[in-house]
C-alpha cells in the first residue's frame, strides 16, 4: 500500500505519504469503524482456537437449541445459544470468521492476480489478443454473476474449494476490465515511453513500470471484492453448493437452520448478522479507500 | 441513428455465440453425458443408456453435437428438459412471468423509495438524515439477501402473522391464468379475496429483492443530484426567483435521471441473480426457484438452456438501455 503513496506523492516539504493517506482516509469515520471491524475480524480468525469456548463441531447432547443466554432458558455456558445437535453458536461464528476471510482473501488474491495479468496482457499486446479477452470478459459478465456460480459449481461439484473457485471465475472481469483502462491511460504517459526507449522488456514494463501506478483503483477493487467474494461463497453455501456441514461456514449454516428456524430465531439470526457485518465492513472500508487514495472521485 | 443501431446489434452477434458456446461447453463438462447423470448410482441397462443417449443426441461427436445445438437454437428448438420431457421453451414461457412480476414490484418498490430518498439526502447534503440514508444505504448493499429474506418471514410471517410463508396465492383460489401475473389474473378475474391473497404473497418477497436496488438508486441519486446542484442553470432557475421544489424537481432531478436510469437497466442481471435466491426462499415459481431445482434433479439440459435464456435477456436488457441511452443522448451516438 505504502508502495503506491509513495510514487504518488514526491514533494519533501510535506507531511508523510502515510500519514497523508491516514488523515484523508480517518476523516471518513465510516471507512474507520470497517478497518476496525476487521481488524477484530482477523485477531477472531486467528486466535479463534483459544477465543472459542468449544471446538465447532462439539456436541452437547443435554443443549438442543439452547436459546441465547439472556433469553428466558438460556445458559450462561452458551452466550448465543445452540443449534439443532448441540453445538455452540458462538464457537461456531468465531470459527466461521476464519473460514469467511480465507475465502475473501484467497478469492480477491486470487482474481486479482489473473485479472490484473488478463488485463495488463490485453493493454499492452492491444488487437486480436485484447478484443478476445476482453470479449470473454464480456460473455461472462451477460450472465447474473450468483448464476454463472452455481453452474459452475453445479459441474464440477458442491464443496468450499469448488465455491471459491466460481466465484473467482464470475469476479474476474471486472478486475480485468479495470486493470486494462488503467493500464491503458497510463501506457500513454511519457515515463513509460522513457522506459521503453531505456530498453526495459515488455514484462518489466508491465508489472514494474505500469502496474505500480495502476494499484489505486486495483486496492479499493480489493476491498469491495472481498465483501463479493464473502458474500457469494455464502450464498452458495447457504444454497447447499458451498462448504457442506457440519464446516462451520455462515451461508451453510443458514442453510442448516432452514428446517427449524422458526422454532430458534437465534440459529438464524447470527450467522447471517456476521455475514452482513463482514461485507458491510469491507464495503466501508473499500469506499473509505477509494476517497482517500482516487483523488479523481473525490468531491 | 440507424447506423448506431446497426452497429451496436451487429455488436451482439459474437456475444451471443459465445454465450452459445459457453453453455453448451459448462454442460459438457460434466463428468458423463447428462444421461447417465441423471440415472446415477442406480445404474440402467446398457440398451436402454444407448438408446436415451441415441434419442437426446449424446451419442454424436461434440463438434456435431454444438453445430446440431446452434442449428436447433436458430429454429427456435431449446431442447427438451430430461426429467419432465416438456420442451424447455414451454416450461421457460409458463413460469417467467412469475419472475418478471416479482422484478418489476420489486424495481417499483426500491425506485418509489430510493428517489425520494435520494433526493432529500442531497437537497440536506450533510444532515442527519443525509448521514443516516448513506449508513442505511450501505447496509442495504451489503445485505446477504437469502438471510434478509428469512428474517423478514420470520417477523411478518411467523411472529406477526401478517403475511403468507411462500407461494403466490394461497391453496383456497384457482385464478385461470391469462396473462401469467397472478396480481392480474386475479383482477380480471373480479375476485377481491384472491387479489388481497396475492397481493399478500408477492410484497415480502418485492421488498427483499428490491433491498438491495434501493440502496444503489438511493445512493445513485444522490451523488447524481448533489452533481446536477452545482451546474450554473439551477443557480440561474435559483436567482430568478423559482421555489426550490419546483428546481429540484424540474430542473435538477430530470438531468440527474439520465445516470440513474442506466444504472437501473444494467442492474437487470443482478436482479435475477438475487431472484434465484428471493425464489428460493419464498418457494415462488419463478425461473430462478426452477433453475435451483433444476440442478437438483440433475436436470441438465434445462439448467444449460435456462442459463442462456437468462443470459440472452439479459443481453436484450442491455441492448435496449444502450439503445434509449444513445436516443436520449445524441452526444454518444458518434
Amino acid at each position: 500500500m505504502s508502495a503506491v503513496v509513495t510514487s504518488a506523492v514526491v514533494t519533501s516539504a510535506m507531511p508523510g505519504p502515510l500519514r497523508l493517506f491516514w488523515r484523508s482516509f480517518s476523516e471518513n469515520r465510516g471507512a474507520v469503524v470497517g478497518l476496525i471491524v476487521m481488524l477484530v475480524l482477523i485477531v477472531l480468525a486467528v486466535f479463534a482456537d483459544i477465543i472459542a469456548p468449544y471446538s465447532p463441531i462439539e456436541q452437547f447432547r443435554t443443549h438442543f437449541l439452547a436459546p441465547p443466554m439472556w433469553v428466558a432458558g438460556g445458559d450462561a455456558a452458551f452466550p448465543l445459544g445452540t443449534d439443532d445437535v448441540g453445538r455452540d453458536m458462538l464457537s461456531r461464528l468465531i470459527h466461521g470468521a476464519r473460514l469467511s476471510l480465507i475465502i475473501g482473501g484467497s478469492v480477491a488474491a486470487f482474481s486479482l492476480v489473473v485479472g490484473t495479468t488478463l488485463g495488463l496482457t490485453a493493454a499492452f499486446a492491444g488487437g486480436l489478443v485484447d478484443i478476445t479477452i476482453m470479449r470473454v470478459m464480456d460473455i461472462l459478465l451477460v450472465f447474473p454473476s450468483l448464476l454463472l456460480a452455481i453452474v459452475i459449481v453445479a459441474i464440477l461439484g458442491p464443496g468450499l474449494f469448488n465455491a471459491m473457485l466460481a466465484v473467482v471465475v464470475v469476479t474476474l472481469p471486472s478486475y480485468t476490465r479495470l486493470s486494462r483502462a488503467s493500464a491503458l491511460s497510463e501506457l500513454s504517459r511519457d515515463y513509460v515511453t522513457a522506459t521503453r526507449c531505456a530498453g526495459a522488456s515488455p514484462l518489466r514494463l508491465m508489472f514494474l513500470t505500469v502496474l505500480p501506478n495502476c494499484l489505486a483503483p486495483l486496492i479499493v477493487a480489493v476491498s469491495l471484492g472481498f465483501a463479493t467474494a464473502i458474500l457469494d461463497a455464502a450464498a452458495l453455501g447457504f444454497l447447499g453448493l458451498g462448504a457442506q456441514p457440519p464446516t462451520p461456514e455462515w451461508g451453510t449454516m443458514l442453510a442448516g437452520a432452514l428446517q427449524y428456524y422458526q422454532r430458534a430465531w437465534w440459529v438464524l439470526a447470527f450467522p447471517g448478522l456476521s455475514i452482513l457485518l463482514t461485507v458491510l465492513a469491507f464495503n466501508l472500508l473499500g469506499d473509505g479507500l477509494r476517497d482517500a487514495l482516487d483523488p479523481k472521485l473525490k468531491r | 441513428m440507424i447506423r448506431f443501431l446497426f452497429r451496436r446489434v451487429s455488436l451482439i452477434v459474437p456475444t451471443f455465440i459465445g454465450v452459445t458456446f459457453l453453455s453448451f461447453m459448462l454442460i459438457h463438462l460434466v463428468p458423463g453425458d447428462p444421461i447417465e447423470v441423471r440415472v446415477g448410482e442406480r445404474g440402467i441397462a446398457p440398451a436402454r443408456l444407448a438408446q436415451l443417449r441415441h434419442e437426446f443426441g449424446y451419442d454424436q461427436p461434440l463438434w456435431k453435437q454444438f453445430v446440431d445445438y446452434e442449428v436447433q437454437l436458430a429454429h427456435g428448438d431449446l431442447g427438451r428438459s430430461v426429467v419432465t420431457r416438456e420442451s424447455v421453451w414451454r416450461e421457460f414461457t409458463t413460469l417467467f412471468p412469475a419472475t418478471l412480476e416479482l422484478a418489476v414490484c420489486a424495481l417499483l418498490f426500491a425506485t418509489l423509495v430510493g428517489l425520494p430518498l435520494g433526493v432529500i439526502a442531497a437537497v440536506r447534503r450533510g444532515s442527519a438524515f443525509d448521514y443516516g440514508l448513506m449508513g442505511v444505504s450501505v447496509t442495504g448493499a451489503s445485505m446477504p439477501i437469502f438471510w434478509w429474506g428469512l428474517m423478514v418471514i420470520l417477523v411478518f410471517s411467523v411472529f406477526l402473522g401478517w403475511t403468507p410463508v411462500s407461494g403466490r396465492i394461497s391453496d383456497a383460489f384457482f385464478i385461470e391464468p391469462w396473462s401469467g401475473f397472478m396480481t392480474v389474473d386475479c383482477w380480471f378475474a373480479d375476485d377481491a379475496g384472491a387479489c388481497r391473497s396475492a397481493w399478500s404473497h408477492l410484497i415480502l418477497p418485492a421488498i427483499v429483492l428490491g433491498t438491495v436496488p434501493l440502496a444503489t438508486i438511493a445512493r445513485m441519486t444522490r451523488s447524481s443530484m448533489l452533481e446536477v446542484l452545482n451546474e450554473d442553470y439551477i443557480r440561474t432557475a435559483r436567482a430568478k426567483g423559482l421555489a426550490v421544489r419546483r428546481v429540484v424537481i424540474v430542473h435538477a432531478l430530470r438531468n440527474a435521471l439520465i445516470p440513474i436510469v442506466t444504472v437501473l437497466g444494467l442492474s437487470v442481471s443482478a436482479l435475477l441473480g438475487g431472484a434465484i435466491l428471493t425464489e428460493t426462499i419464498f418457494s415462488w415459481p419463478g425461473i430462478g426457484h426452477w433453475l435451483i431445482e433444476s440442478i437438483q434433479r440433475r436436470d441438465y439440459p434445462v439448467l444449460q438452456s435456462g442459463t442462456l435464456l437468462v443470459a440472452i435477456l439479459v443481453i436484450m436488457v442491455n441492448l435496449g438501455v444502450d439503445l434509449t441511452y444513445g436516443f436520449l443522448n445524441p452526444r454518444i451516438r458518434r
